[in-house]
């Protein structure tokens, strides 16, 4: 096995992994210390620079940096931080950050670029090139922004207010608005004198389920995301006593808790595959369940009953999940079990979403592939056709809104490539910024102690009260004092243990005081696989990976299993020679017009 | 800040045949200098205590004064302990010895506290053939008082004061074969395969186990004309055979060329599988033929490492003194006043 590259910033990215695990990237530890601080303003901004929408994604975000959280691979019942939780408390307690956010130029670049649809990718996308000095346009159906944040997820996970302030936020900055204006055509709009187009327009249209009695009942059979818009635009304000509910994602969480708050009190949730296979965030479903909302799993619709022209039941046939040798799953009926009847009112579809682009002529050179979806490139997330570019749910297919944003980031670097006549193919590396934390023997400026504390729970607003008022919210975040406790959970990955092997003198003083086991010093290996073996601990974790180190004096290496680091410091502060440094490590993903830069290096004091 | 050892531990960390794990074994986090080599003796002493299933609260620690002698604070914190007066551990050691046999003796001290202040009871401590393990972190150097050249110091050996040693440095592993010690070995802080074999060895040895271990003191004697440096340590050191400890609970079968392979048998039922090295190797109870190994390797300026010296006949003190095998502490009326009838057997006996 070769020594690792420490100066490739992929390398220590991949330690940080709740940054890495996130679309956008966001420096997770970063913020979470300065939260710590109480520099609330500071954490915002941190956010706001990522991942655009801090105060609605730390009430909404899908939340991949946290299964990815070391805290959780700790043992023993650990949780991991409550990331997105600490994202609200910085967006909470951030007062006024007028003055932090940037502004416009002043005056237009030139350059025109149309935004159809606003929703998450193309509000990121107008943020990154507004503040270029780009003149951007902004066309939706709907009479304000926001998209699938405004018309799929109910005022009681997101409160609007919250929504509108972000939303505004980017509004702000100079952007020309089209609402309540659908656009038929991309090619009217191609022939307007935009020099690129940014297509954000998600996956709007619900998926029906075509069983008998579907026509019948219709009167009361809706499809979920519609329901949910028109609660949203009070449209809608009741739903019958009893409600069945199809599917198993997170917008069958939120079109169960929605019917709750408009009448409905017999609410159940329908799914087909069992219930650990259910799409929805274990969090929805807990909050769901916490409204009596029972969820029954392994249940296939079969049939809708309509009597005298009225919905009057659902049937349903009991499934088994039976599992292939290669691990492909199939629904197997249960033999000799009658048909479930669930009687109800109102029926709720959510079972899926899809794209739909009716308004995309097929004779622009976009290519469409066999699910009629647009061929999107991954890394430009430009198409057939130079001057269009794809992103969010509309690119690849229904993901979340943190994933939006992230391809509007990229989306909005390559516009910009494009209006400069540069290659769009070109594209920005990261920056770095790395330097260390020791400020005295036993000092850093990091919390290094590892706090105990279990995973702190989000107090909730009472549920009486929630369940009358749709637009009460439910979470009421963490109070200052335990989103402090919080912080100090967080084990500050991004502080990483830095080796300088040519200082070493082999004296294990980092091998004893490890209290994870996680540093050998060992003869060198031919492979990886071979050297995990022989490790101080087992490193059972082949995705977290080996820090590797030669030129010590015996001709040994030094082996450091990432996995289980808990960043506390001890090495370096038993390190007699300091070899071993903890050194913060900045991981920035390049936006628009920033210049990519040669990785700063701060220059350590010792 | 620190000076606080987080309370997590890798979770893939096993149990030993108690049930208990490696961190049931661990002390407070040492206040020793960065990259002392006392806190990889401790470490060692630790790795060891786990493998043997060691019951901690059946361990006395003892120690006299000097960095070495701060050292059981730091490993085995459910254990009995007694920080001594400087050079006297042998002294309180024997006492405790004498009041309960049932325990496991750890002694810690350091080149000072034995060589210099202490020699007197280390050599009589060996010469009774105390059943402890007496273990010297040997740096050379006085470290608690800023590291004057102690009576470990090789002629020759430069500290960081700069002056080179200008008297011979006493060897203690042939002070205590000369002294009557049943177990011998040496070893290197910074080889801890090596030392926790040989401090399984010596916990399951009956009689005195006397260890000495180069532990260097980063601070004042690890420089680069020092012998006692770490480098200094792995360029010269020699190795008496590689040491294989089988405990007595495994039936391992190794498969070991005749004659290449010496097995002892050790008193708890464990056995140890000690590789030959030259054909001039005597016997392990063979005392002349270890010093004259040691002395070889001392003329030719390599430090011979390992088990050097190893009797399992030797009686221990309980046995020459045929003091009672109960702990005293457990004796009771009856038998500490046997009465009347057993004083006069007693003296019909003597008459």
């Amino acid at each position: 096995m070769r020594p690792t590259n420490i100066e490739d910033p992929e390398y220590f990215h991949r330690v940080v992994d709740c940054q890495y695990a996130c679309p956008a990237h966001t420096p997770v530890p970063e913020y979470i210390r300065l939260i710590a601080q109480q520099r609330y303003a500071e954490a915002y901004m941190v956010n706001w620079e990522s991942n655009v929408f801090p105060g609605i994604l730390g009430r909404t975000c899908d939340r991949p940096c946290e299964p990815a959280c070391r805290r959780g691979r700790l043992g023993d019942g650990e949780e991991a931080v409550a990331i997105c939780r600490l994202k609200r408390v910085a967006a909470d307690l951030k007062g006024d950050v007028g003055r932090m956010l940037p502004s416009a130029p002043g005056e237009f670049n030139g350059r025109k670029i149309a935004l159809i649809g606003a929703g998450p990718a193309s509000l990121t996308v107008a943020r990154d090139l507004a503040i270029l000095g780009y003149e951007l346009h902004l066309f939706d159906d709907q009479k304000k922004g926001g998209g699938m944040m405004r018309s799929q997820i109910p005022a009681f996970r997101l409160p609007e207010r919250v929504l509108m302030e972000e939303v505004d936020q980017i509004l702000n900055l100079g952007v020309v608005t089209h609402f309540n204006r659908r656009i038929d055509s991309l090619a009217e709009v191609l022939s307007q004198d935009y020099d690129a187009v940014f297509v954000g327009t998600g996956a709007p249209r619900g998926r029906d389920l075509e069983i008998p009695g579907r026509s019948e009942g219709a009167a009361n059979i809706q499809i979920g995301i519609d329901f949910l818009a028109s609660v949203a635009f009070g449209h809608t304000s009741r739903i019958g006593r009893r409600v069945v509910v199809l599917g198993g994602g997170n917008t069958a969480m939120d079109c169960c808790r929605t019917s709750r708050r408009l009448g409905g009190e017999d609410v159940k949730v329908v799914v087909r595959s069992p219930f650990s296979n259910m799409k929805a965030s274990p969090w929805e479903k807990e909050d769901a369940m916490e409204e009596d909302i029972p969820i029954l799993d392994n249940h296939v619709p079969k049939e809708f009953i309509v009597e005298d022209g009225v919905l009057k039941a659902v049937t349903f046939t009991r499934i088994e999940a039976v599992y292939a040798e290669d691990g492909r799953r199939s629904l197997v009926p249960i033999e000799g079990l009658d048909p479930v009847r669930i009687d109800c009112d109102d029926v709720l579809i959510a079972i899926g979403q899809d794209n739909s682009f009716p308004w995309i002529e097929r004779d622009l050179g976009i290519e469409f592939d066999e699910w009629d979806m647009p061929v999107v490139d991954r890394a430009t997330f430009g198409c057939g056709h130079e001057r269009v570019f794809f992103g969010g749910d509309s690119a690849f297919g229904p993901e979340n809104i943190i994933t939006a944003v992230a391809h509007g980031h990229q989306a909005a670097i390559s516009i910009d490539l494009l209006c400069r006549d540069r290659d769009v193919r070109a594209r920005p590396l990261p920056t770095v910024q790395q330097g260390s934390q020791r400020m005295g023997i036993h000092q850093w400026s990091y919390d290094s102690p590892v706090s105990d504390d279990i995973r702190h729970v989000v107090p909730k607003a009472d549920k009486d009260r929630s369940l009358e008022d749709r637009t009460v919210e439910v979470e009421l975040g963490f109070a200052a004092e335990i989103g402090y406790a919080e912080t100090q959970r967080c084990l500050n990955c991004d502080v990483q243990t830095v080796f300088d092997a040519p200082r070493c003198i082999e004296c294990d003083a980092c091998v004893d005081v490890c209290p994870t086991d996680c540093i050998t010093f060992t003869e060198p290996a031919q492979s990886e696989e071979e050297l995990r073996t022989r490790l101080t601990a087992p490193a059972l974790e082949p995705t977290q990976p080996l820090y590797l180190a030669d030129g010590l004096k015996t001709g040994r290496v030094m082996v450091k299993d990432e996995n289980l680091c808990l960043h506390c410091g001890l090495c370096a502060e038993r390190c007699p020679t300091y070899a071993w440094d903890m050194q913060k490590f900045l991981y920035h993903v390049t936006q628009a017009r920033e210049e990519p830069t040669e990785p700063i290096k701060w220059v350590s004091v010792l | 800040m620190s000076f606080i050892a987080p309370n997590f531990r890798h979770p893939e960390q096993g149990a030993n045949g108690l049930g208990l794990r490696r961190s049931d074994y661990e002390g407070a986090l040492s206040t020793l200098c960065a990259g002392c080599g006392h806190d990889s003796v401790s470490a060692a002493i630790v790795q060891a205590c786990f493998e043997m299933d060691v019951e901690p609260h059946r361990v006395g620690k003892f120690s006299g004064i000097g960095c070495s002698s701060k050292t059981p604070n730091y490993f085995l914190n459910h254990s009995h302990g007694f920080n001594s007066v400087h050079g006297r551990m042998p002294s309180v050691a024997t006492g405790a010895i004498l009041g309960n046999r049932d325990l496991l003796y750890i002694g810690i001290s350091g080149d000072g506290d034995t060589a210099s202040i202490g020699m007197g009871q280390f050599i009589h401590a060996a010469r009774r053939n105390l059943d402890m393990l007496y273990l010297v972190e040997n740096n050379g150097c006085y470290g608690l008082t800023k590291g004057q050249d102690s009576a470990t110091a090789d002629l020759g050996s430069v500290s960081k004061t700069g002056v080179a040693t200008e008297l011979y440095g006493l060897d203690l592993c042939a002070l205590a074969l000369q002294s009557g010690a049943s177990l011998v070995g040496r070893s290197f802080s910074g080889d801890k395969s090596q030392l926790v074999q040989l401090l399984k060895t010596a916990i399951a040895h009956r009689g005195f186990a006397f260890l000495d271990v180069i532990s260097p003191c980063v601070t004042f004697n690890n420089t680069p004309a020092s012998t006692k440096s770490y480098d200094y340590a792995r360029e010269h050191i020699d190795v008496a055979g590689a040491l294989d400890f089988v405990p007595h609970q495994s039936a391992i079968e190794i498969d070991y060329a005749e004659g290449e392979v010496q097995k002892v048998h050790l008193h708890d039922g464990s056995e140890l599988l000690l590789e030959k090295v030259g054909k001039d190797a005597g016997a392990l109870d063979d005392k002349t033929a270890a010093l004259a190994a040691m002395n070889r390797a001392q003329d030719a300026g390599r430090m011979l490492t390992g088990l050097l010296y190893l009797d399992t006949e030797l009686p221990d003190l309980h046995t020459v003194n045929r003091t009672v095998a109960t702990p005293l502490n457990q004796l009771g009326q009856d038998e500490l006043f046997p009465g009347l009838d057993a004083l006069e057997q007693i003296n019909a006996e003597q008459s």
